[in-house]
């Protein structure tokens, strides 16, 4: 009888590890000027440097020193006055040089922490996950392994590499080993994750968007029968690529592992890939013999040596904390912790906290960007604040408040200024989209409409009030939408004899 | 007369003077590499059209009355590890058979903007391995003073073509001793330069952390010319010191040292040394006495040690470095046969395309990294390398320069070592300058009186005082010359036209 997860946590004690890669927003490469542009035609963005060409030698990019050091201060890390590149050595066609520059016993930041907040059955609680280490490296090319039936290079009918991607920078957050979490880790996990990300965003150093790799997640795990202080035998699940597919990973991963204890088989020290579609995990390599890198400093690079006084500059650039933020936020825009997670999820924060500082009503600013604004990014997919700017928007809200435009007109003004029409103002003075609020022209309007239904005009004039609907449609037809509604409604009823 | 056996700053003033064009200059060292060099086996390849408008757009800029550097026009050598864009770059291996570089190194990009004429490009032991140019894929090059001789290593290439005037000046490399032997051997000037004077964009790397491109000549005061135009800090070498380059022509013309002290290394003598060697070793010490500078002997225990941990962080380096070469992107591919997996194509290029003493060197790098063994090798040659330093350290605390022979035998027959550890002996007294990052040169002090070769004289500075053993060189040179009545060169046998 296998055991469900309730039944594993039951009777074992999870223990995590997270390992984070971030791909950080820097426009060079790690060490040398190649644009980090995505999407580039394959190895177009490439030189002698990242492509490991005889002769050439790597330069550090000041600006990811500055990002991993940003990344250190906000994760509560020592910034070491003194931090090394190291040599990774094996052999792989994607890898230029054979050898990774990465950072090993030397890193530029440890000795951290990252507070968590998760619901539990007492409701809410912190959780402190405590960080080993931040590190810089680089970015391998990418392979494409042609023909085959896995996609793996074995079995491949020919492989293509594009060197793009390598030495992109990156930084990796290792946590220590995160213990007690009991039958939550799954949602500690993914709050660290979360957390994290919003972190690294607010810091404006990555895109950090998991689907599509600027943020990877591994995720370790061991488990020990609860009460025994045992660490067991762990295992590594690689590119784990959404926030639910964290927790999601920890669920498969503890369930497998105590099917497997129960049975008295042993768990094997390897990595694991994680199948999105069935929350399972499939073998990969085996680690239960260590590969060896033969790590050594990088006699190419100088050490790094940040100037403490610079280090207390950074400090005093960080952000507000995003969980504070969120919090002030939400108390002074006054709304629920759904709708502020679907903002924060959505990505739409920053732009909405714009739009409602440059004087926009805040229930409006939301709906505003996660409504109309985000469906038209979606057809187009791509990013909705890359469609239209926070002031612009805010334009429209006011001029909503101010009764010059009706919703539907700002609809038509909002996509006149995504199709390149210019400023609201532009576009509403191009498409005459102004509301007719001029009482004569509506009348002249009305007086038409009642003419041409006269049956409807005396049923409303005999009380049934729900009749001049079709008037007002007739009206708001003739004008061209541009009336405001509630305008004619309000003359329409005086002129039959009915306002109030 | 300008003639091929006129030194570079002689060339140069022909120039300046328009006795002679670097078109006539440069087309008269074609004719002698054309001569000679079936014999010498210098050149690895030559860019006679590249060279001839080099040397054309430099005599154009003279004519037009435009600023030109010192050395404009002038011909030169250059050793096959650093890169020259569009010319055939091998490291003297197979497995960099055919490959252009898309890039000037920063040495090279620095000779072209101050007008050097680039010949061609000399032959090397291996990705610089060796000490006598055995190893070099292409064969070795031979010795002008007796084409049965070695031309040393790993630069011999370089050394032979200035020694049989087939260039006035020649780029080297020195990780080892690799500049400063081969000059040794033939008679002939070589300097490695302070650790990051010059820069290693481009310069295809052996040990990282030891590799020094620098000049070789004829004399002090070319040799100083020439580090002038290479030296410098560059951005794109992290390991480039920021700083003013050493003035060190001014040095090499100052000829007084009267009242320095000299430092005489007590382990770079005795056991091992060639007597000869050791005999006109001394006789350059009795010059520097005469020309009024002061000896004081000094002991750097340490070196000792120098050979062994040497050979642990070159090995090491070079594992790492050599690991590119896998065919993937550039070099020589073996057994693509369509069916073959990149793993066994990258072991197939490298089982062909690197010699013995690469891949002897690679599998020792290889495990002293190796995990567990990390501590005992490379991280007890990395303190070696400290105590070193310290060494040197206590002895310029006590001289201004330190001297000894650059090498402890003349030039020995092609073919005569063949036990890999006795060859690296001949880097014994080169090596400890490598290791702490500090300037070393070797001048010719005579013949050994029992094989009428040449023996050089070193002469190391502090760190970035390469001026001091300039100034040091030239008033040595000055001083010997006076005593012979000719250039050492004039003395080795003329290499007939064939």
């Amino acid at each position: 009888m296998a055991l469900n997860y309730d039944q594993a946590v039951a009777k074992y004690e999870p223990t995590l590890g997270l390992e984070v890669h971030v791909e950080l927003n820097t426009h060079s490469k790690m060490f040398c000027s190649c644009s980090t542009e995505f999407g580039a035609e394959p190895n177009t963005q490439t030189c002698p440097v990242c492509l490991g060409l005889p002769g050439a030698l790597p330069v550090v990019n000041g600006k990811a020193i500055e990002s991993s050091i940003l990344i250190g201060l906000a994760l509560n890390c020592s910034i070491a006055p003194f931090s090394r590149f190291a040599r990774k050595n094996y052999f792989y066609p994607d890898m230029p040089k054979n050898f990774q520059t990465s950072q090993y016993d030397e890193p530029i930041c440890v000795n951290g922490y990252l507070d968590v907040e998760i619901e539990t059955d007492e409701g809410a609680k912190q959780f402190r996950v405590e960080i080993e280490r931040v590190h810089m490296e680089e970015d391998t090319g990418k392979s494409l392994h042609v023909g085959g039936a896995t996609g793996r290079i074995h079995g491949a009918d020919y492989s293509l590499l594009d060197y793009n991607r390598a030495g992109i920078p990156l930084v990796e957050i290792v946590t220590k080993i995160v213990g007690g979490t009991g039958k939550y880790a799954p949602q500690v996990a993914r709050a660290y994750v979360t957390e994290l990300r919003d972190i690294l965003r607010s810091l404006q150093v990555s895109d950090v968007k998991m689907e599509q790799g600027s943020m990877r997640c591994d995720v370790n795990l061991s488990l020990a029968p609860i009460g025994s202080g045992a660490l067991g035998t762990r295992s590594e699940t690689k590119n784990v690529n959404s926030l639910r597919s964290v927790e999601r990973a920890v669920v498969g991963e503890v369930v497998r592992q105590a099917n497997r204890l129960e049975t008295g088989e042993r768990i094997v020290q390897e990595t694991r890939h994680f199948l999105e579609e069935s929350g399972q995990t499939r073998p990969g390599r085996s680690k239960e013999q260590a590969e060896d890198y033969r790590y050594f400093p990088e006699p190419d690079l100088v050490p790094v040596v940040p100037n403490s006084e610079w280090i207390e500059v950074l400090r005093a650039t960080l952000p507000e904390k995003p969980s504070i933020r969120r919090k002030r936020l939400q108390d002074e825009w006054n709304v629920s912790d759904k709708e502020m997670a679907s903002l924060v999820n959505a990505g739409l924060l920053n732009v909405v906290e714009a739009t409602i500082s440059l004087g926009a009503d805040p229930a409006r600013a939301r709906s505003w960007w996660l409504g109309e604004i985000s469906r038209l990014a979606n057809e187009k997919e791509v990013d909705p604040i890359s469609l239209i700017s926070a002031s612009q928007v805010a334009e429209v809200i006011q001029l909503i408040e101010a009764g010059e435009l009706t919703d539907k007109l700002a609809r038509q003004v909002v996509e006149g200024v995504i199709a390149g029409g210019g400023t609201p103002v532009q576009v509403i003075a191009q498409r005459g989209l102004k509301v007719v609020s001029d009482d004569s022209a509506l009348m002249i309007a009305i007086e038409a409409a009642i003419a041409a239904q006269p049956d409807t005009a005396d049923r409303v004039r005999g009380g049934n009030i729900p009749a001049a609907g079709a008037l007002i449609g007739a009206v708001m037809k003739a004008t061209g939408g541009q009336a405001d509604a509630a305008k004619v409604r309000e003359l329409l009823l005086k002129h039959l004899g009915k306002g109030e | 007369m300008t003639s091929i056996r006129s030194t570079a700053s002689e060339m140069s003033a022909a120039l300046a003077a328009g006795t002679i064009t670097s078109v006539e200059l440069t087309e008269a060292h074609f004719a002698r590499i054309e001569d000679v060099d079936s014999d010498v086996h210098a050149f690895l390849y030559l860019d006679k059209a590249g060279a001839l408008a080099q040397a054309a757009e430099s005599d154009a800029k003279r004519s037009r009355g435009e600023a030109q550097s010192p050395l404009s026009g002038v011909p030169l050598a250059l050793k096959d590890l650093l890169t020259q864009k569009g010319i055939p770059t091998t490291c003297g291996s197979k497995m960099l058979e055919g490959w252009r570089p898309p890039y000037d190194s920063t040495v090279v990009a620095k000779l072209k903007s101050a007008g050097v004429v680039i010949l061609g490009k000399t032959n090397m032991d291996e990705f610089a391995m060796g000490s006598s140019t055995e190893n070099s894929a292409y064969g070795p090059s031979h010795n002008p003073w007796d084409l049965t001789r070695i031309p040393g290593g790993s630069g011999g290439g370089s050394a032979a073509a200035i020694a049989a005037f087939e260039a006035p000046l020649a780029i080297g490399s020195d990780t080892g001793g690799s500049i400063r032997q081969p000059a040794a051997v033939t008679g002939t000037v070589g300097v490695k330069p302070t650790y990051g004077g010059v820069s290693r964009y481009g310069l295809i790397a052996f040990s990282s952390s030891l590799d020094q491109a620098g000049p070789c000549a004829r004399t002090v005061l070319d040799a100083a010319l020439l580090h002038e135009v290479i030296a410098g800090h560059d951005e794109r070498d992290s390991t480039s010191i920021n700083a003013p380059v050493p003035q060190v022509v001014k040095a090499a013309k100052k000829l007084d040292i009267k009242g320095m002290k000299i430092g005489v290394v007590k382990e770079l003598q005795g056991d091992g040394f060639q007597a000869g060697v050791l005999e006109r070793f001394h006789d350059g010490l009795d010059a520097l006495v005469s020309a009024g500078a002061e000896l004081v002997e000094v002991s750097c225990p340490t070196f000792d040690y120098a050979l062994a941990a040497y050979y642990l962080i070159a090995p090491s380096e070079c594992s790492s470095n050599l690991a590119r070469f896998d065919s993937m992107r550039y070099g020589i591919r073996v057994g693509d046969d369509g069916v073959r997996g990149a793993e066994e194509i990258m072991n197939l290029t490298r089982h062909e395309g690197f010699g013995p003493e690469v891949k002897r060197r690679i599998i020792l790098g290889t495990y002293a990294l190796s995990s567990g063994y990390y501590d005992a090798y490379y991280g007890s040659a990395q303190k070696v390398r400290t105590l070193l330093m310290r060494d040197f350290n206590a002895a310029f605390a006590q001289a201004d320069v330190l001297v000894s022979p650059t090498a402890p035998t003349t030039a020995f027959k092609i073919g005569a070592i063949e036990d890999p550890l006795a060859m690296y002996l001949n880097d014994i007294a080169t090596i400890p300058v490598n290791m702490a990052g500090i300037g070393g040169m070797s001048l010719p002090c005579g013949l050994a009186p029992e094989d009428g070769l040449p023996v050089g004289f070193q002469i190391m500075a502090p760190a970035m005082r390469d001026d001091l053993m300039y100034q040091v060189g030239g008033a040595l040179e000055a001083t010997l010359l006076a005593k012979w009545g000719a250039p050492i060169l004039d003395l080795a046998p003329v290499l007939a036209a064939k």
